[in-house]
């Protein structure tokens, strides 16, 4: 991965673009266990509210360490949260990947994502900006940092019983 | 209004005298536009915590049923609640959820406003003649008075003060629960907002349900260490309550040690509360301030729920706001400390992610259970809901009846108001 130096190198566009297709894809199908694999120890998962960006610091949506990342799989997977059990289905699409940035072994993305969930018969709707900060990790990459920004994540939300 | 008044005169059938609520209490649309009304308009409503209006000119935006309203404190520091409606033809004046401002214009035609709603300017006003009154022209008024940092506001000028709407024993758990600024003044830290398919009174009863936390919260439980597992164990150990408190005010006690954080201090600390025990001794606290902090950070051990629209609870205010006889807003509004460690108020946000708002992991489990009661009322329409638990062996308290800790003595405070105020 020594090639990763320009924000505009196709290669790496699509080499990015494969990965978060592919963690789409595992968040879709639930397939938390592999999720959670894709994760450096020290990275974090946070949906903030509204625009700040010192998360330590400001109330989000939610602010996982790896601890928090994996209680929050366990809670889905061991059935005794009702809202979970079953979960609403998701479909997700992910696009507008535009690299930000390219130092060293680290590559930031941010993207579109929209998410369609089907619960109790009714459909909702939410779109957010991700930002990805992917660390190269053999072939591929490894997740430390993944920002999603619901484009009203300062209004009245739903409950959420997957990832985005 | 008469029509209505009428088709709701039998009380005793909709919440009767064996503590039984008609399924029509959750989905009839008509008895909600009464109850919104005769309740919402008539009572003292929150309408948000001093600390969201620290500086002159300092606003939010808040509801008080139906009505959207501007709370905002003008240049004297008084706080203001006024309807967001241009008094020409209407449009809102205001579209900011919060901010700072020194006034009010409406887009449409440039009125101004005052930070006391008083009409300041219009363009153009020689054509409403010589006589045209300002003053009768401002942004409509609510009265407002506040306790302890809780401003309500009601469009009842004949109604109780607000102290005595609340009644001795709620301002003294209000103040008890203030409690946890850990010697700091309370500071709103932020929000989680969800909206819920569900009658505004399925959420009113939620907050004085010790009954459903170890049945919904399972998954919750289950994440928590030792320690704090225990602490969430008050319907085992069973040494809680349910206290009705008067007009439809009630406390359910869950954790008895937990009731004034000034006491307690030389327990033992969980575990859960060791790090930030050392950051906060690293940072220089003394030992007396760290045990203090420490204590109230982990939030009140009761929850006060205040009929109509807010309950306090742990280290949050949970604000219900009516927008459909099927829809709820549900605000989580997560407490620090002001001018207090930022350890602490990081701890206090991470708790508070934790189990509440959209992605906690407790929230999403309770708007799950709230959505399906909603949806089982469209089956057995004669088939009553049952508030009746505990009823064998309430105790009498200060002000109302006493229940075992999964009583919903709550429950029938608050059915108990409802009535009295529909029945007016």
């Amino acid at each position: 991965m020594n090639m990763m130096t320009k924000t505009n190198d196709l290669a790496l566009l699509q080499k990015v673009s494969a990965f978060l297709w592919t963690e789409a894809d595992l968040l879709d199908a639930k397939d938390y266990d592999t999720w959670l694999a894709l994760w450096l120890t020290e990275g974090f998962y946070t949906l903030p509210i509204g625009e700040g960006d010192d998360f330590d610091n400001q109330l989000n949506l939610c602010h996982d360490n790896d601890r928090m990342r994996r209680d929050r799989i366990q809670r889905f997977q061991q059935g005794f949260s009702i809202s979970s059990a079953p979960p609403a289905r998701t479909v997700r699409t992910v696009s507008r990947f535009v690299i930000e940035s390219v130092e060293g072994d680290t590559v930031t993305v941010s993207s579109a994502e929209h998410v369609i969930e089907d619960k109790f018969g009714r459909q909702r709707v939410w779109a957010g900006n991700m930002r990805h900060t992917l660390v190269a990790s053999g072939d591929g990459f490894k997740i430390r940092a993944k920002v999603v920004r619901l484009l009203n994540s300062d209004g009245m939300l739903n409950s959420f019983s997957y990832l985005f | 209004m008469l029509h209505t008044a009428e088709k709701f005169s039998d009380l005793d059938a909709l919440y009767s005298p064996e503590s039984k609520v008609a399924t029509s209490m959750y989905e009839n649309a008509d008895l909600f536009n009464e109850e919104m009304e005769r309740i919402f308009k008539r009572t003292w409503v929150w309408v948000a915590h001093d600390s969201e209006l620290a500086d002159k000119g300092a606003f939010k935006l808040s509801n008080v049923g139906l009505e959207p309203v501007i709370v905002v404190r003008d240049r004297k520091g008084d706080v203001n609640v006024l309807v967001n409606r241009c008094r020409h033809r209407a449009a809102t004046v205001c579209e900011v959820k919060k901010g700072k401002t020194s006034s009010f214009q409406c887009p449409y035609h440039g009125w101004g406003y005052g930070l006391d709603g008083s009409l300041r300017g219009l363009p153009y006003p020689e054509q409403y003649g010589d006589d045209f009154d300002k003053g009768a022209h401002g942004l409509k008024r609510l009265r407002t008075e506040s306790y302890n940092g809780m401003i309500f506001a009601t469009f009842n000028d004949e109604v109780e003060p607000l102290v005595d709407f609340l009644g001795t024993e709620v301002c003294r758990y209000i103040d008890l629960f203030m409690k946890q600024g850990g010697g700091f003044p309370v500071k709103v830290l932020g929000e989680h907002q969800f909206t819920v398919p569900m009658n505004w009174k399925v959420q009113l009863e939620n907050t004085t349900d010790a009954y459903h936390f170890p049945v919904v919260h399972k998954s919750f439980m289950q994440s928590l260490d030792g320690d704090a597992e225990e602490a969430f164990k008050f319907l085992e150990t069973g040494k809680g309550y349910v206290e009705d408190l008067g007009n439809g005010h009630s406390v359910m006690v869950m954790i008895p040690e937990r009731i004034d954080l000034d006491e307690h201090l030389d327990d033992p600390m969980e575990e859960r509360f060791l790090p930030l025990a050392k950051e906060l001794r690293d940072e220089g606290y003394p030992e007396d301030q760290v045990k203090k902090i420490v204590r109230a950070v982990g939030g009140a051990g009761f929850n006060l729920n205040l009929f109509p629209n807010v309950s306090f609870s742990l280290a949050f205010f949970r604000v219900l706001t009516p927008v459909n006889v099927e829809r709820t807003d549900i605000r989580h509004i997560a407490l620090g400390m002001e001018g207090g460690p930022a350890a602490a108020n990081r701890m206090r946000m991470r708790l508070h992610e934790h189990f509440q708002g959209p992605m906690g992991f407790g929230s999403p489990d309770d708007a799950e259970v709230w959505e399906r009661v909603q949806r089982g009322t469209k089956g057995g329409e004669d088939l009553p809901i049952l508030v009746n638990r505990g009823l064998i062996d309430e105790q009498p308290g200060a002000l109302g009846p006493r229940g075992h800790i999964s009583a919903e003595t709550g429950m029938r405070a608050a059915y108990k108001m409802w009535k009295r105020m529909m029945s007016l």
